[in-house]
């Protein structure tokens, strides 16, 4: 090769003009992909005028690996375990939204009590991933440190509890077509309930240390505001639409699954700024402990799997489905497409990660630069699910 | 909702365009509406703005690739012939196969749905224009780029078509069904070729 590829610059300069005839110059940044705020490898080409951000595009796929055409040369049952690694926090909550699509798709029935464990491991999921992710925020912040690990040590206790039941930490892989792969072991429940009855003494000693603090009032309130029809429009699902004040939660308006047996509130939001996103997330950590306990008072005896389906030559009639949830990040869908063969003709995954992206720029314009990062922050993505 | 209802109230509303209702075999019984590309901007401002659908949430947009081969027009009419010519036929009506684009809308306001539509391209080569519905729904953007990059149908009026998940120099649609995975396809120029090549060089023992 004789030609030579010049670097490409970190940062450059362009020359625009000012209205009084002077010049002004336009930086712009390439922020990642191996920025530590960017929850992974995201990179955002940024132009600021100043501290000001006035232009943000965000460029994704360092993670891509067709997750959809892997899926589309793998049996259904095969790419169970692939769903875990799309959003590696929430592997259970993956698992179902895929199970359900499935059962959709093929007309699958579940048992009771696979749904109240499919309820408890969801809802630990979100615990879990709502905490850490407040821990991450704070972190973006520079807080460094103690509120991240105070999240990691309650963290630690669940995925203890998905040790115990799946074998793995966090590739769970514990769903099944038609109800969960293996039921409780002996004294699992004891622990869970343990774990959950502790857990809201943490979010009272997490609220004591964050809710009031002024720096963080100061750097999240009036940050990153995103208005309601803007929200709806773009597609914005989780509790980044709910803090906007929208209430449109999947547990109650699809009541998949069983969520129409527990009693529970669906906290919202009124400035749609990044203070709003986090009382939100405390606030659904307390309503999911209150689920938690209830499905745990209630969890009757019975098969944890529907015997009639298959598990090798799995084959749906020909047809399709979409099936959907509430994962802790937003909407997670299935869309799957079947020819009657054992593998799906077609594979998609609706991503929430991905979507709720779309209006980053949106929030991010003309605010400084340090804003940015807090911003993304409480986006809440997990690039394994955006780029797939 | 009724989608027979639905069809018909579109088509009193935005007269001249074509629908037709895909039906849903399997047991999740979601069928979809078929919508011809000329009006197919005007069905959704009509399904997003009219008082009983308020369609404002589009949740999840998809392609899929339906080359001559697996086509679903092509299936039924062989499964329902007893001689060739029906056969024939039908692979003259669709000798090229085509793409399609899948949209699944909801209702946050009404909290209804799903109401799924579907377009579809003239074939898979050079006719692969659809209208953008990111006007409408801004949550297309992401994934009309991703159909775009993954599949090769060209959104016309989309406000920023570019490669989304592959890197801009790549040329093939990689979730075409007939996509061959080149063996090199980690090869991309770097500004230190000339630094490699002098290694090679160097370890071949050439001074």
């Amino acid at each position: 090769m004789t030609t030579t590829i010049p670097l490409p610059p970190s940062a450059s300069l362009t020359s625009t003009p000012l209205p009084d005839g002077g010049e002004s110059q336009l930086l712009e940044v390439s922020m990642g992909p191996q920025h530590p705020s960017t929850h992974g490898v995201f990179r955002m080409d940024v132009a600021l005028d100043g501290e000001e951000v006035v232009k943000l595009k965000p460029i994704f796929g360092y993670l891509h690996r067709n997750h959809e055409k892997i899926a589309e040369n793998e049996t259904y049952l095969g790419s169970m375990p692939y769903t875990d690694r799309l959003d590696y926090f929430c592997s259970l909550t993956n698992n179902w939204a895929y199970a359900l699509a499935v059962e959709k798709l093929a007309g699958i029935q579940v048992p009771e009590r696979a749904e109240y464990l499919r309820v408890i491991t969801a809802e630990l999921t979100r615990l879990q991933n709502h905490a850490s992710l407040v821990g991450f925020l704070m972190q973006d912040m520079g807080a460094s440190g103690t509120p991240l690990m105070y999240a990691f040590r309650e963290r630690e206790k669940i995925l203890d509890l998905f040790e115990a039941l799946t074998g793995a930490r966090m590739m769970c892989n514990y769903m099944r077509f038609g109800g969960c792969r293996v039921d409780l072991p002996a004294g699992w429940l004891e622990q869970a309930k343990q774990v959950v009855e502790a857990f809201p003494r943490f979010l009272d000693e997490f609220e004591q240390l964050l809710t009031s603090n002024e720096i963080l009032m100061a750097r999240t309130q009036g940050v990153g505001v995103l208005s309601k029809e803007l929200a709806v429009n773009a597609g914005i699902t989780g509790p980044m639409l709910r803090a906007t004040g929208v209430n449109y939660d999947l547990r109650k308006v699809d009541k998949y699954g069983i969520y129409d047996r527990f009693a529970f509130r669906i906290p919202l939001g009124d400035h749609g700024d990044v203070y709003d996103r986090y009382m939100i997330r405390l606030l659904e950590m307390r309503e999911s402990v209150g689920i938690l306990q209830q499905a745990m008072r209630d969890l009757p005896d019975g098969p944890f799997t529907d015997p009639k389906t298959k598990v090798r030559n799995f084959r749906p009639k020909p047809g399709e489905a979409y099936g959907r949830i509430e994962a802790p990040k937003g909407e997670l869908g299935f869309y799957l497409i079947s020819d009657g063969s054992p593998n799906p003709y077609r594979y998609r995954v609706r991503p929430p990660s991905l979507i709720n992206l779309t209006i980053l720029e949106d929030m991010c314009l003309g605010r400084n630069v340090a804003d940015v990062v807090i911003i993304l922050g409480s986006v809440d993505i997990v690039m394994g699910e955006v780029d797939r | 909702m009724n989608l027979e209802s639905l069809k018909s109230e579109i088509e009193t509303n935005i007269p001249g365009c074509r629908l037709e209702i895909i039906p849903n075999p399997s047991p999740s019984a979601q069928h979809s509406l078929l919508v011809d590309p000329e009006h197919a901007m005007a069905i959704s401002i009509f399904l997003r703005d009219s008082e009983p659908y308020r369609l404002d949430y589009c949740s999840n947009v998809t392609g899929i690739d339906w080359p001559p081969s697996a086509a679903p027009h092509n299936v039924k009419l062989k499964e329902m012939d007893d001689g060739g010519e029906q056969d024939a036929e039908a692979e003259q009506a669709q000798p090229t196969g085509y793409l399609e684009a899948v949209y699944h809308l909801y209702s946050m306001e009404k909290k209804h749905g799903p109401v799924i539509l579907r377009m579809r391209t003239e074939d898979r080569a050079t006719r692969v224009h659809l209208p953008s519905l990111t006007p409408v729904w801004r949550s297309a953007d992401f994934q009309e780029r991703e159909i775009f990059d993954l599949f090769g149908i060209i959104f016309d009026g989309h406000p920023d078509l570019r490669r989304i998940l592959m890197w801009e120099e790549f040329e093939d649609y990689p979730m075409r069904r007939d996509y061959v995975e080149p063996d090199d396809y980690e090869y991309e120029p770097t500004a230190h070729d000339e630094v490699l090549r002098k290694t090679m060089h160097h370890y071949s023992g050439n001074a």
